[in-house]
């Protein structure tokens, strides 16, 4: 390759600036791995053609697994060849995120010896991403990794690699394990994650609470998002610490409930439990005075997506309220159900969401065995095109 | 085989994190009482038994080097006993059980180029996809917009100074690999012409019945060209998905002149005073523009600073714009309301305004 080709102008402009640079993370690679100078150059191309320079999928991965590795490869591999292969493994990652510094360095070891030296820190379901290496190199890299102790995610039409927030390890709110259920979940289905099994890719993702760390609600097939019953917890001298030091509890805390079920009179907030509905506005803002209430658990939701293919759904309700120690039974015997109803109904790239849209919430909570609850739903219909079935009276 | 091999180990899944865990982190487990906020990227969690753990945040590329993420098993072992993680929006985190040493490790972050922030009413940092360093179907690039963006708002991660969190997410295709579509504002990238048919290799390299059902729309239509089995896209009912490459590579939609980025605002995804909800088209094209896209640039900033300037302490993006209406926002904003606004996909009435709600 010619010096010129080296050269990278238009990529060397994205290293100003104060945010962190990738072009810089890339050249550092490229001081141990030959990959990244033919990375860069054709990303320099890319940035010149306004065009992406990477073929479609292909079919690699290691043995016994059907996903795991992501194949690509480069529409220039003359130009590039150290980039010719390019493939993409996933690593599943450790819950919540947590790593010791040897733990890093044993896998900043294995993918500076086995693959580009580019990670991503991490990719968007969860996994710990490495960026890059060549076919004959991915088995390998599984062995050491294995060896460490890692494990490949998921891709493709398989469980993809549950995730979770940090939830107890470092969260006053979480009102379950998330970790934990993450865990057992990821370790429970490691057939569906590791050989594809399904019509279309099912993601299961645990947040501790209504704040939804880990945007369950909005991309999980699955979505585990803890919460309690009864009082929220009180602590009445920290709600006057928070009025001494400034806070205006009416208007930033009562005004903002979305039910107004709580005031605010000399001193003394009181909350109409009854009507809250676990937002977390108000513990949000005092952390210290108001904590989730002490009977824990989680409500399951199901079928968030993307809009491939038939437009983007938030997920909805499917059990309201399931107690914490309840939790991974219930979720297992669910989790069955519901993959016996899309593995005989499902179509090609359908998701559960869009299957349940397709056959209606009624049918598919017939098929899994739960009964209607007005929790499920925003409000009751209000077209009267009911389909009264003449062998029951709907209830 | 000649030689025996050792088992091969299969299906043992990720390591359990506790042996990942700080011994405060562990000791505390499930009994942490409340937190504190220090400083903008800098927690204090405090636990029933009065210890207390301390959480440096600082942002990162994602894309990081071997070399890089060495350097952060260095901090960790310097100043938070070994332990680090990381988060859903791709900051790297340091434990740290003895406060003194949150200023240094600050420091030191900062020496390597590292900004410590992103935390409560700050801008955390830019979920995003692969883009052109590593994706067949971009529109554009991830990681040199996210760039770009986090240079100019770079002081709105080191500070907490905005009404609310403000969360902004790029994927450079519709597939969306990332929960863009539920974020304060999502950058997302956009093919604006239907797929070239590559009637050559599309016989030998995909099933026809199963490209076609892959529309949403059924534009694709079987056709024999020059007597092979072949396909033919109608134009006008393509909205560009991408949906149809995904299952065939003969399909491509990259164009260059034609590709690029639309505007989305007003998502969340946190249940916390409204529901989660869906983030609303804002700008619906914008050209690709490399290596540091300023026009995109230039919309996401005006976006953040008109929010910034009139929304009430409190108030997400969505939320904000529910008090002041959306004709408020256009104008406020100076983004032109255009035909492109308006929903016709699926269930497209139910964004039509059917009141006189109208503030005049």
């Amino acid at each position: 390759m010619a010096d010129d080709d080296t050269k990278t102008p238009l990529l060397d402009q994205l290293e100003e600036g104060p945010w962190p640079s990738f072009v810089s993370e890339i050249k550092r690679a490229g001081t141990k791995s030959p990959v990244c100078g033919d990375l860069l150059g054709q990303l320099e191309q890319s940035y010149q053609e306004k065009k992406g320079h990477w073929k479609h999928g292909g079919i690699v991965g290691v043995l016994g697994y059907g996903g795991g590795v992501i194949g690509r490869y480069s529409d220039l591999p003359e130009k590039y060849p150290n980039v010719a292969h390019f493939h993409t493994m996933r690593v599943n990652q450790p819950a919540g995120w947590f790593y010791t510094s040897d733990a890093i360095r044993t896998l900043c070891d294995i993918w500076e010896e086995h693959g580009s030296g580019l990670t991503n820190m991490h990719g968007s379901t969860g996994d710990i991403v490495f960026l890059g290496t060549r076919t004959d190199q991915l088995e390998p890299a599984f062995k050491k990794l294995t060896a460490a102790g890692f494990d490949l995610g998921g891709s493709g039409s398989s469980l993809r690699t549950p995730s979770c927030c940090v939830g107890q390890a470092r969260c006053e709110w979480a009102c379950y394990d998330t970790m934990a259920i993450c865990d057992d979940l990821t370790r429970s289905y490691q057939d569906e994650l590791h050989r594809p099994p399904f019509p279309y890719k099912f993601k299961i993702k645990c947040s501790g609470c209504p704040n939804d760390c880990v945007a369950s609600i909005a991309r999980a097939d699955l979505s585990i998002i803890g919460t309690w019953k009864g009082e929220i917890q009180q602590d009445a001298g920290a709600t006057a610490e928070y009025a001494a030091s400034g806070l205006d509890i009416q208007t930033d805390v009562c005004d903002r409930c979305p039910t107004r079920c709580m005031t605010y009179e000399r001193g003394t907030l009181t909350i109409e439990n009854r009507e809250c509905v676990r937002c977390m506005h108000c513990i949000n803002v005092m952390p210290k005075a108001l904590r989730p209430g002490t009977e824990r658990g989680a409500t399951i939701l199901i079928g968030a997506k993307a809009p491939i293919v038939q437009g983007a759904l938030l997920a909805s309700v499917l059990v309201p309220f399931v107690p914490a120690e309840e939790l991974a039974e219930t979720l297992k015997e669910l989790i069955k159900r519901v993959w016996e109803f899309w593995d005989e109904y499902g179509k090609n790239r359908e998701r559960i969401g869009e299957l349940i849209q397709r056959v209606g919430l009624a049918n598919f909570l017939d098929a899994i065995g739960l009964d209607p609850a007005p929790e499920m739903v925003s409000a009751p219909r209000d077209n009267p095109f009911i389909f009264y079935q003449t062998d029951g009276d709907g209830h | 085989m000649a030689t025996a091999t050792a088992k091969r180990i299969t299906d043992i899944g990720p390591p359990h994190y506790e042996k990942f865990l700080h011994p405060v982190v562990k000791k505390n487990y499930g009994t942490w009482r409340y937190h504190e906020n220090i400083q903008p990227g800098v927690l204090c969690h405090v636990a029933e038994s009065g210890d207390r753990i301390y959480t440096v945040r600082a942002g990162s590329p994602r894309l990081l080097s071997v070399q890089t993420l060495r350097q952060f098993a260095e901090l960790a072992d310097r100043f938070a006993d070994g332990y680090l993680r990381f988060t859903s929006r791709n900051n790297v985190e340091f434990l740290l059980s003895d406060r003194e040493k949150i200023a240094p490790l600050i420091g030191a972050l900062a020496g390597l180029g590292f900004p410590v922030g992103g935390t409560n009413n700050a801008i955390s940092n830019i979920v995003h996809t692969q883009g052109w360093v590593h994706c067949h179907s971009a529109a554009t690039d991830a990681s040199g917009i996210v760039k770009a963006v986090m240079d100019v708002l770079y002081d709105r991660f080191t500070h907490e100074n905005l009404p609310a969190k403000l969360r902004i997410a790029l994927a450079c295709c519709l597939n969306m690999c990332g929960a863009v579509h539920c974020s304060d504002i999502a950058i997302l990238g956009v093919h604006r012409r239907a797929p070239k048919v590559n009637h050559e290799t599309l016989p030998r390299t995909c099933e026809v019945p199963t490209l076609i059902a892959s529309c949403p729309t059924g534009a694709i239509r079987p056709a024999t060209v020059a007597g092979k089995a072949s396909v033919e896209v109608v134009a006008d009912q393509c909205m560009f998905c991408g949906n149809c490459y995904t299952v065939c590579p003969s399909m491509p939609l990259n164009d260059p002149e034609n590709d690029g980025l639309s505007i989305w605002v007003g998502g969340k995804v946190s249940n916390a005073r409204s529901e989660p909800r869906f983030s609303k088209l804002a700008i619906p094209f914008i050209p690709n523009n490399p290596p540091r896209w300023p026009e995109v640039v230039e919309a996401v900033v005006n976006i953040v600073d008109v929010y910034a300037r009139h929304a009430r302490k409190f108030e997400r993006m969505g939320e904000w714009i529910d008090r002041i209406g959306w004709p408020r926002f256009f104008e406020l904003t100076g983004i032109p309301f255009t035909r492109y606004h308006l929903d016709d996909f699926k269930h497209a009435g139910l964004s039509y305004a059917r009141s006189t709600h109208i503030r005049l």
